[in-house]
């Protein structure tokens, strides 16, 4: 009698992760691809002999180019993107709603109120200042949404309306900055679009150690994040709670996110669109959602990116931008075409 | 007697400051199925939530095994505690066989993955509830009363001597209430301690072999089925004027209500 379901289940079960096994390993050839024309392509194009040469011979002229510029950019970009991806997973998961994105948290009106206050008081500061401020700006602005929504007794409605009136409250506070002293406008003038330009300068370890440790953090969730997508209820009685669950995940998604933000500025819809259409392909199970939305966040980031160089050689327009033109119509496209995924 | 595994001491249960049952105790006892009986928002569901640590008493104390249900860790109350809440939310596109696995949490861990093990107690759980055949449909495209025996096998795969059901039986028709109660009755034979909150006073009767009967957030009448279904308690809970006869079938009290002289035509 046991062997009834067994024997109906299993071959589908397998075939479906089958599936999603060779989907993670096509998702990192392109990933690989990707990073190597991201290398490869920018105002003074290569082929694959120079690329080489100027990652492994000092000597060579495509070297300076190759290390100063476009490798920090691609390892950047994979990195954000990753971050993004997965933050935007964590986010959905943990809201039980299907449109939210790391942004509800006041990350990105965080970052962007820090550097207008420092830079209001300050003047001008380097590009490192910068991170340092954005960073700390997203973190104070995700942990002031999380205690205005009520701390432990915080619900996905009332994280969904908080975020959004700190993030109302922190443009107005931005704008009002901006009127009284022209100087940071100038400062600011990064914080309108996400960009991978400054790769260069950025301090790419610490940015790597960060995305790295809360993406080990993030992607441990899967579990009880699956226990919570039953309801808090449900969850609860499966050993989860579901307090200290949203506790982890605010902090993984904040320095996922800040992080990103704060190097990068605001790059909208990759957390918001990657795992929506991830959870497509996977189903709901966040053991797959979660990996899937940080290979899925960095190739698209990385597509975005060397997009943006090759449309207006030799001029090129910012990733962020290139990211809300391909995903704003996509999101549109789908949310018409198949309900929105209740999680 | 002895204390049963779940004891509600003194308890004020509330959510904010608004209080629901306050003093409240109630002993739940060791091998025995309760039933929990009461009008609308009489405080059912909100025993039941203090009783499955999701509401933190104010005042008093909630015992699993003696020991304060909220001073042990999570996991291994799951493991010793199953609930199956009023309005469980299933993910969209999940599969029959996946939301019953889920229901594996508090026997997995970071190294102890999905094993042969939670493989067997899935597909036994579902063979219980007899939802086997549904195993790869979505459970978003099941009738309500299918969906609820995907629930209750969910709750079965975690395998717990302790089980709290509120409403196990809302959406089902006459056939398959019956079923879901003839299923915990089997359970309770098999040595399970049940908790569940009805609404059928019949059903109650006939299935409990523990009644408890609240009304505004106090316990009105405990005890056997056959002692507090009577027509003075049914007044005294729900305000409904009743005959009590023998149930043909059982033996256990039916309750007839009376029909009202200005109902009459
Ligand atoms: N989450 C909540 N927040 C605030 N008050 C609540 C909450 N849940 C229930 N209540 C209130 O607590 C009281 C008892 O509700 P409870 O859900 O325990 O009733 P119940 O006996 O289970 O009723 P029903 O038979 O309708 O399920 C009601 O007055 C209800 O309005
Ligand atoms: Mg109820």
């Amino acid at each position: 009698m046991l062997d009834t379901p067994r024997a109906a289940t299993e071959p589908v079960a397998r075939s479906r992760t089958a599936r999603r096994v060779l989907g993670l390993l096509a998702l990192v050839a392109v990933l690989a691809v990707l990073a190597v024309l991201s290398v490869a392509v920018g105002s003074r194009a290569m082929d694959l002999g120079q690329v080489w040469a100027g990652l492994t011979d000092a000597g060579s002229d495509s070297y300076p180019v190759v290390t100063e510029l476009r490798l920090p950019r691609t390892v950047l970009g994979l990195a954000a993107g990753a971050a993004l991806g997965l933050a935007g997973a964590l986010m959905q998961a943990m809201t039980r709603n299907p449109l939210a994105d790391p942004g509800l948290l006041g990350v990105n009106t965080g970052a962007a109120a820090a550097v207008v206050t420092a830079s209001f008081f300050m003047g001008s500061f380097g590009f490192t200042g910068t991170v340092v401020f954005a960073f700390t700006g997203a973190a104070v602005a995700s942990v002031a949404v999380y205690l205005i929504a009520g701390a432990a007794t915080a619900t996905p409605a009332r994280l969904a309306l908080a975020g959004a009136a700190v993030t109302a409250a922190g443009y107005a506070y931005v704008s009002a900055i901006q009127l009284m002293d022209a100087a940071t406008l100038d400062q600011m003038r990064f914080w309108s679009v996400g960009s991978l330009v400054n790769a260069h300068v950025a301090p790419m370890l610490p940015v790597v150690l960060l995305i790295g440790g809360a993406a080990a953090v993030g992607v441990l969730l899967a579990r009880p994040l699956n226990a919570l997508a039953l309801g808090d209820a449900t969850a609860t009685g499966l050993g989860v709670d579901p307090r200290v669950l949203r506790v982890a995940g605010i902090a993984a998604i904040t320095v996922l996110a800040g992080t990103a933000t704060a190097v990068c500025g605001p790059i909208v819809f990759v957390g918001l669109v990657v795992p929506h259409v991830v959870r497509a392909f996977t189903g709901p199970d966040q053991n797959w959602v979660l990996p899937y939305s940080m290979l899925s966040g960095a190739a698209f980031l990385i597509a975005a990116d060397v997009l943006g160089r090759v449309i207006a050689r030799p001029a090129e327009v910012q990733v962020g931008i290139v990211c809300a033109v391909a995903g704003g119509p996509f999101f549109l496209y789908l949310v018409s075409r198949r309900k929105v995924a209740r999680l | 007697m002895t204390a049963g595994p779940l004891v509600v001491e003194d308890a004020t249960i509330g959510y904010g400051r608004v209080a629901i049952s306050e003093g409240l105790s109630v002993d739940i006892p060791e091998g025995e199925f309760t039933v929990i009986l009461g009008p609308n928002a009489c405080g059912k569901s909100t025993l039941l939530k203090a009783l499955a640590r999701m509401l933190k008493p104010s005042a008093g104390r909630v015992l699993l095994d003696g020991k304060d249900i909220h001073s042990q860790p999570t996991r291994a109350v799951a493991r010793r505690l199953g609930l199956l809440p009023q309005s469980p939310i299933a993910p969209d596109g999940i599969t029959v066989a996946d939301l019953v696995a889920r229901g594996r949490y508090p026997h997995q861990g970071i190294l102890k993955q999905w094993s042969a093990e939670d493989e067997r107690v899935v597909a036994e759980a579902m063979a219980a509830t007899d939802i086997s055949e549904l195993a790869s449909r979505g459970v978003d495209e099941l009738s309500g009363g299918q969906r609820q025996r995907v629930w209750i096998a969910m709750v079965l795969a975690q395998q717990t001597p302790l089980l709290l059901l509120d409403e196990p039986t809302t959406f089902l028709d006459i056939t398959h209430q019956i079923e879901v109660l003839d299923l915990c009755a089997k359970l309770h034979r098999e040595g399970r301690t049940l908790v569940a909150v009805l609404h059928d006073l019949n059903q109650a009767a006939r299935y409990a072999t523990h009644l408890i009967a609240m009304r505004d957030g106090e316990v009105v009448a405990e005890g056997a089925p056959a002692d507090i279904v009577t027509a003075d308690t049914v007044q005294q809970v729900f305000d409904l004027p009743c005959r009590i006869i023998d149930d043909p079938e059982t033996g256990t009290p039916l309750v007839i209500p009376k029909a009202l002289a200005s109902a009459r035509i």
